[in-house]
């Protein structure tokens, strides 16, 4: 690609969107923190706070369409989520991982929701302080369940195992449930929405500098980048939900990992 | 977007090292978040569910209750009807046993009635005929006499005699007979 660009165009050539994209400069020159996904971020708390208080205000038992709309997705956090892989102390864990879902999901959102197009997830802060959540929580969950020492001692030596694996399974234990799994919560999140949003920059950006080419043969194609911006558009949607349900999902799962009596 | 490409002269910042900044936005948006919903969405929600719950299971049980009901009346309703049709057959029964009685009851005083009028009639019969009878003998013994003296020309004035002629005369004629 770069080749072909260096080849056939003029003037500056393309310059490929990079890491530096990520990085907004503020909004105002005078407050150096409230940058873009700052105000995202707070933005969504907004939004999901104004859409959750108005659609459950009246807690009726018929629903209008808007319960209706919230209670959906509160109910498909509860029962499919944290029902489903808690069991029967689930409602304790209920807000929290509400709470996780439609946060991560509003903000992953934004990446394709016209005018504001950039997933707050994509700076690595976010995730971070969202899985050291999910970290606490779930150690707290295990610790209050079995006590520090047991619950400790359950990771780090898991029952029903002959002595020797220990040599070999309690490092990667120990590595699991407190490195690998805050880890792997974070960057999983964090990855997709970067790589996502850096996919759609190359696309509309590509489309936008054939376009300006001049080149015939480039304008010619510029629109196909642009098409398959808008398709990659849609494939992302679905990886914001999913990213948003899987971030959620995991911590579920290890909150029930922790309530559980073996490991 | 081209206006950050003054930056891509520089060092490329590593995207996995968090800003300060938005680690603590990040915290603070959330836990903000958390304690709105936990306060004012999750308890309204799970409000609903549980009314929603109660008033299904409500629902059920009344509909149970109804269906109960409905059986009771069906069964009061039979039992109604059978009682009914039972008392209908017995006054049919008792009307046709009371037709019959009132039945054999006109009979019973036509053929009196006819008995009683055959009786009369013989009566009338049987006084005309002692009459035709007394009034014939008395006739045919005045005219046998008659006849008697004529042939005979013999007075037979004597009223015993008279008679035991005429008794004799009628003893021979149903003798002939």
């Amino acid at each position: 690609m770069r080749a072909f660009v260096k080849l056939h165009a003029e003037g500056d050539g393309f310059v490929p969107p990079s890491t530096n994209d990520f990085n907004l400069p503020p909004i105002t020159e005078s407050i150096a923190w409230l940058t873009k996904p700052v105000l995202l971020v707070f933005l969504s708390v907004i939004l999901v706070s104004v859409f959750f208080i108005l659609s459950s205000r009246k807690a009726a038992v018929v629903p209008s369409k808007l319960q209706f709309a919230g209670e959906s997705i509160y109910g498909f956090v509860r029962n499919d989520l944290a029902r489903d892989v808690i069991g029967h102390e689930f409602m304790r864990f209920v807000p929290y991982l509400f709470t996780l879902f439609t946060f991560v999901l509003t903000n992953n959102l934004f990446g394709i929701v016209p005018f504001l197009q950039f997933p707050a997830m994509s700076h690595v802060a976010f995730p971070y302080v969202l899985a050291i959540f999910s970290f606490g929580v779930f150690h707290y969950v295990g610790i209050q369940k079995h006590g520090l020492f047991k619950y400790l001692k359950e990771i780090a030596f898991m029952p029903g195992v002959p002595k020797p694996v220990y040599i070999l399974l309690t490092p990667i234990e120990i590595a699991t449930f407190f490195l690998v799994r805050p880890l792997t919560l974070s960057l999983r999140l964090f990855a997709n929405m970067f790589a996502g949003h850096l996919l759609l920059l190359v696309f509309i950006m590509g489309g936008d500098y054939m376009m300006h080419d001049s080149h015939l043969i480039m304008k010619l194609f510029s629109p196909f980048s642009f098409a398959f911006g808008i398709a990659l558009t849609f494939f992302e949607f679905m990886v914001q939900c999913l990213q948003a349900y899987i971030f959620t999902l995991l911590t579920a799962l290890y909150i029930a990992g922790a309530l559980a009596d073996e490991h | 977007m081209r206006s950050f490409n003054f930056l891509s002269g520089e060092e490329p910042l590593n995207p996995l090292i968090p800003h300060t900044a938005e680690l603590v936005v990040g915290a603070i948006a959330f836990t903000l978040l958390f304690l709105v919903l936990r306060k004012a969405v999750v308890p309204k929600f799970e409000k609903a569910f549980t009314d929603r719950a109660e008033a299904i299971e409500g629902g059920i049980e009344r509909a149970e209750k109804a269906q109960l009901e409905a059986q009771r009346a069906l069964v009061q309703y039979n039992e109604q009807l059978s009682s009914a049709q039972g008392e209908a057959s017995k006054l049919r029964e008792e009307a046709r046993v009371q037709g019959a009685a009132i039945l054999e009851e006109l009979r019973t005083k036509a053929q009196d009635e006819a008995a009683r009028i055959t009786a009369a009639a013989h009566a009338s019969i049987e006084a005309e005929r002692q009459q035709a009878i007394t009034s014939l003998r008395n006739e045919v013994g005045a005219l046998a006499v008659e006849l008697a003296s004529k042939i005979v020309g013999e007075a037979l004035d004597d009223q015993a005699r008279q008679s035991r002629i005429v008794e004799r005369f009628i003893e021979d004629l149903e003798k002939s007979k």
